[in-house]
């Protein structure tokens, strides 16, 4: 990141406050902390839920929406919203009410997305600067506004879960005993869906659409060794992701990494590492 | 009138070409506590995920608790045959048993429902295990747990489907005691293979092949059930204390 050779490296030892002192870097830790909330909370229904490939299906159709964005010239974030929602809500319905199995549903869309936004792209007058930005993330860029988008989002997403947590818990566990009791399954699974999907959205920024699947269970499967409790595996969950997050954030730094590789890498050797400690 | 738990009429239900269920006739009194046998495919959970409304019939008129099987569903407790849920699920006792007080969205559970479910746990002795992770649990405490999660509920008819599949034979007897117990306050329809068990404890038999059989009290129904396994039955009653069944069928049950 060419950006960053004007700072001093290597002279000095690099302390965390340090780093802190420029702007970039605060944004940089704030996207951290708003990406982990994001990944924490819904990572938890993803990771019990078994949806970790739908919720990459999403996440790869979601790169359709950035596309848009470039080619009707809108903030490719705000416009991945209503995209990655649609495309959420699509899996759900095919799987649900037409004879396809869930996995087709996803191996169908997951392309298709990719392949809209690499139409969209082409299609838009110019070239796209920072599309790379969308695939593989760029966390110590993230603008101002997209941190505010993050938050909105953020929040969406807590408050749904805190008003339907009984639902989204009761179908991860038995789908078939919740509809007895008389919750409306199918309709809290697409909703389970459009939250994955806006979490999506909160990501994409910090690790790319690419590698986004990775913050969506790293952190959750690392944190199930520890509870057996699903609200504390939301917290627990949210604590590694700012902590993995932030040790990323400055190797990359450190060494000038391109920035979601590296979170990826250190999320991936934590979960290696914790796995093998629980083994012994 | 007294109202029916179940009323079924020329209920027929057929799955790829295949027929499931057909031409069923049945009807189940309030407080009655009937075993559904038959062989393999017979269609015994299908015809209970009928009652429950989650399968709807081709054919045929269904009515629980004199309403359709959706809007009786709530005052339906039904424990399935498999749960197949995730062993390392972060789910503990208490909190699995509470989700069978659900009763609505935006709706909390209040000390009541609490209490429902540790009165539930006692009823199958499991309130040490308040909280225990589900993972941590042998096949029959499960079990247990999940029944405690249908009784919980306060349900004005009960499905079993195959209850007593992974509880050792010990604790069976006392279940037999416990449903005996509960079916004074609630229509129990449980779904079984151990034809000799069920037949010690229950006050009819619902022979179930396809078609209906026969739906009567045990000592009529051993008469059929040559009919629905297609060779001869034995009737074998393992298990004390029973009663003691009159033989309607020949000695030599090996085929069976």
């Amino acid at each position: 990141m060419e950006n960053l050779a004007h700072i001093p490296f290597g002279k000095e030892r690099i302390r965390m406050f340090e780093i802190l002192q420029y702007g970039f870097m605060q944004n940089a830790f704030i996207a951290a902390v708003l990406v982990s909330l994001a990944c924490g909370v819904v990572g938890t229904y993803v990771v019990i839920k078994k949806i970790v490939f739908i919720s990459g299906g999403i996440s790869h159709a979601a790169f359709g929406g950035i596309g848009l964005g470039y080619l009707i010239g809108l903030n490719p974030i705000i416009t991945a919203i209503p995209f990655s929602i649609l495309t959420a809500l699509s899996i759900g319905f095919l799987s649900k009410k037409v004879e396809l199995s869930e996995d087709t549903a996803i191996g169908i869309l997951w392309s298709v997305g990719m392949a809209l936004g690499i139409i969209f792209v082409n299609l838009s007058p110019g070239y796209a600067p920072d599309l790379m930005s969308y695939l593989f993330g760029s966390i110590l860029t993230v603008p101002l506004f997209d941190l505010i988008i993050m938050l909105v989002l953020d929040i969406i997403i807590l408050l749904t879960v805190f008003v339907f947590r009984r639902e989204f818990t009761a179908i991860s566990f038995d789908d078939e005993f919740s509809k007895v009791v008389g919750i409306p399954s199918d309709v809290m699974y697409m909703l389970l869906l459009c939250l994955v999907a806006l979490s999506v959205v909160v990501l994409i920024k910090a690790v790319g659409v690419i590698l986004i699947i990775a913050l969506l269970t790293i952190p959750a499967a690392i944190s199930k060794n520890f509870t057996y409790n699903i609200h504390r595996l939301m917290v627990y969950s949210t604590l590694t992701g700012i902590i993995l997050t932030s040790i990323g954030l400055w190797l990359s730094y450190l060494f000038n990494l391109a920035s979601g590789a590296t979170i990826v890498l250190v999320l991936g050797f934590a979960f290696i590492l914790v796995s093998l400690i629980k083994k012994i | 009138m007294k109202e029916k738990a179940v009323q079924m009429e020329h209920v027929s239900l057929e799955y790829n070409k295949i027929p499931i269920l057909s031409d069923i006739n049945l009807s189940i009194d309030e407080k009655e506590f009937v075993a559904v046998i038959g062989p393999n495919g017979g269609g015994k959970t299908t015809l209970l995920k009928i009652i429950l409304g989650l399968i709807k019939p081709d054919k045929g008129l269904v009515k629980v608790l004199g309403k359709s099987p959706e809007n009786a569903r709530t005052r339906i407790g039904y424990l399935p045959q498999h749960t197949n849920f995730d062993p390392s699920f972060p789910m503990n006792v208490f909190e699995c048993v509470l989700m069978g007080r659900y009763k609505g969205l935006f709706k909390n559970y209040s000390v009541e429902d609490k209490n429902a479910v540790l009165n539930a746990l006692k009823t199958v002795k499991m309130e040490e295990y308040v909280d225990r992770q589900l993972g941590r649990l042998s096949g029959g405490q499960i079990q247990r747990v999940l029944i405690a999660r249908t009784l919980v509920r306060e349900p004005e008819l009960l499905l079993l489907d195959e209850p007593m599949a992974s509880i050792d034979p010990e604790m069976q007897n006392e279940f037999y005691k416990l449903l005996a117990k509960i079916s004074k306050n609630m229509t129990i329809i449980m779904v079984s293979h151990d034809i000799g068990v069920v037949s010690a404890h229950v006050e009819n038999i619902i022979c179930l092949n396809r078609e209906l059989f026969c739906h009567s009290p045990p000592e009529l129904a051993v008469k059929s059930l040559a009919d629905v396994y297609q060779c001869p039955v034995e009737l074998i009653a393992h298990g004390i204390p029973h009663r003691v069944l009159d033989k309607h069928v020949k000695e030599n049950s090996d085929e069976y």
